[in-house]
C-alpha cells in the first residue's frame, strides 16, 4: 500500500529539483520557465494526493484552476520572451540590465 | 510488493529522472521533451490516485498545448547555447545544498510519522460506476461556478495579452486597407481622355 507521505515526499523532491533548475540555469529564461512548471507540478501533485487521501474533491478543483492560471502564465511568459528576443537578440538574463536594477 | 507499489515506484522514478534531465540537459529542446515525459509520468500517478480527469487534462492541456508552445518558441529562437551555459555549475554546490536541505526538512515533516498509513489510511477505492469527471463537473458548475467564470476571463486576458505583445506591423510588408478599398470611386482609378483618332500615315 502506498501512503500519503510517499506522494508528499515525491512532491518535495520535484519541488527541490525545480529550485536546483533555477540555480543552475539562471541565464536561460526558457529553462527557468520549465523549472517553474516543474515546481507547479509538484504543488499539483500534493493537492491531488491530499484530495484523494482526505476524500475531498476541493483539492482537485484547485488543481484545475492552477492548471488554468499556469497555462496563461506560460503563454504570456513566452510572448514576453519572444518580444525580448526580437528587441535584444538574446534571452540571457544577465543582458537584461536596461533598468539598471 | 503489490502491483500498486510497482506502478508508483516506476512512475515516480521516471518522473524524478525526467525532472533531473530537464534542469541539467544542455539543449533546451531536449529539456522540453524531458518535461513532456515528466508530465506523462505525473499523469500516470494521478490516475493511480483516482484523479482521472485531471490526468487527462494534464496530458491534453500541458503536453498538447503548453509544451508544444514551449517547443515552438525554443525552436524558433536562434539561441547561443554555449553562452547561456557559461558558469553552469557555479551555483551547483549552494543550489544542491539548498535543495537537499529542503528535501530533508520536508521529509522530516511529511514522513510516515505524521502522514503514514497509520495516520492517513488508504482511501476506499471508488466503484466501477463512479465517474471522477462527473463529480468534478457537478462541483465546477454549481459550487465553483464563479471561480470557473473568472478562470475563463483569465484565459481571455492571456490570449489578448499574448497576441498584443507579439503582434507587430512590419514596415516592409504591404497591407490592404479594406475601408479604403470599399470607399474607392471610379474617378480615383480611371481617367477618360479625349483624343483624336490616329490616322495611318
Amino acid at each position: 500500500m502506498i501512503s500519503l507521505s510517499q506522494y508528499l515526499i515525491l512532491g518535495a523532491i520535484l519541488f527541490a529539483l525545480g529550485v536546483v533548475g533555477i540555480f543552475l540555469n539562471r541565464k536561460n529564461v526558457v529553462i527557468l520557465l520549465m523549472a517553474i512548471e516543474l515546481m507547479l507540478l509538484a504543488v499539483n501533485m500534493n493537492f491531488v494526493a491530499f484530495s484523494s487521501y482526505l476524500n475531498d474533491p476541493a483539492g482537485q478543483i484547485f488543481v484545475f484552476f492552477i492548471l488554468t492560471v499556469a497555462a496563461a502564465e506560460s503563454a504570456i511568459g513566452l510572448a514576453i520572451l519572444i518580444v525580448l528576443f526580437r528587441n535584444r537578440s538574446t534571452i540571457n538574463v544577465e543582458d537584461l540590465d536596461t533598468l539598471k536594477g | 510488493m503489490t502491483f500498486e507499489q510497482i506502478v508508483f515506484y516506476f512512475f515516480s522514478g521516471v518522473l524524478v529522472l525526467a525532472a533531473v534531465v530537464v534542469v541539467t540537459v544542455r539543449n533546451p529542446v531536449k529539456a522540453a521533451l524531458a518535461l513532456v515525459l515528466a508530465f506523462f509520468s505525473a499523469a500516470g500517478l494521478w490516475i493511480l490516485l483516482e484523479a482521472e480527469f485531471l490526468a487527462i487534462v494534464l496530458v491534453l492541456v500541458y503536453v498538447g498545448a503548453v509544451m508544444v508552445l514551449f517547443l515552438f518558441v525554443v525552436m524558433m529562437l536562434d539561441i547561443n547555447i554555449a553562452e547561456l551555459r557559461e558558469g553552469f555549475g557555479d551555483y551547483l554546490p549552494i543550489g544542491g545544498i539548498v535543495a537537499a536541505l529542503m528535501v530533508v526538512e520536508m521529509a522530516i515533516i511529511l514522513g510516515p510519522r505524521r502522514f503514514g498509513l497509520a495516520k492517513v489510511p488508504v482511501p476506499q477505492a471508488h466503484g466501477a460506476t463512479f465517474s471522477n469527471t462527473r463529480m468534478l463537473g457537478d462541483l465546477l458548475y454549481t459550487t465553483y461556478v464563479y471561480p470557473f467564470e473568472i478562470a475563463a476571463a483569465i484565459l481571455l486576458v492571456a490570449i489578448i495579452a499574448a497576441i498584443a505583445l507579439t503582434m507587430r506591423r512590419r514596415p516592409e510588408t504591404k497591407y490592404q486597407n479594406p475601408a479604403e478599398q470599399v470607399r474607392v470611386q471610379r474617378s480615383d482609378r480611371l481617367r477618360i481622355i479625349r483624343m483624336p483618332s490616329e490616322k495611318k500615315g
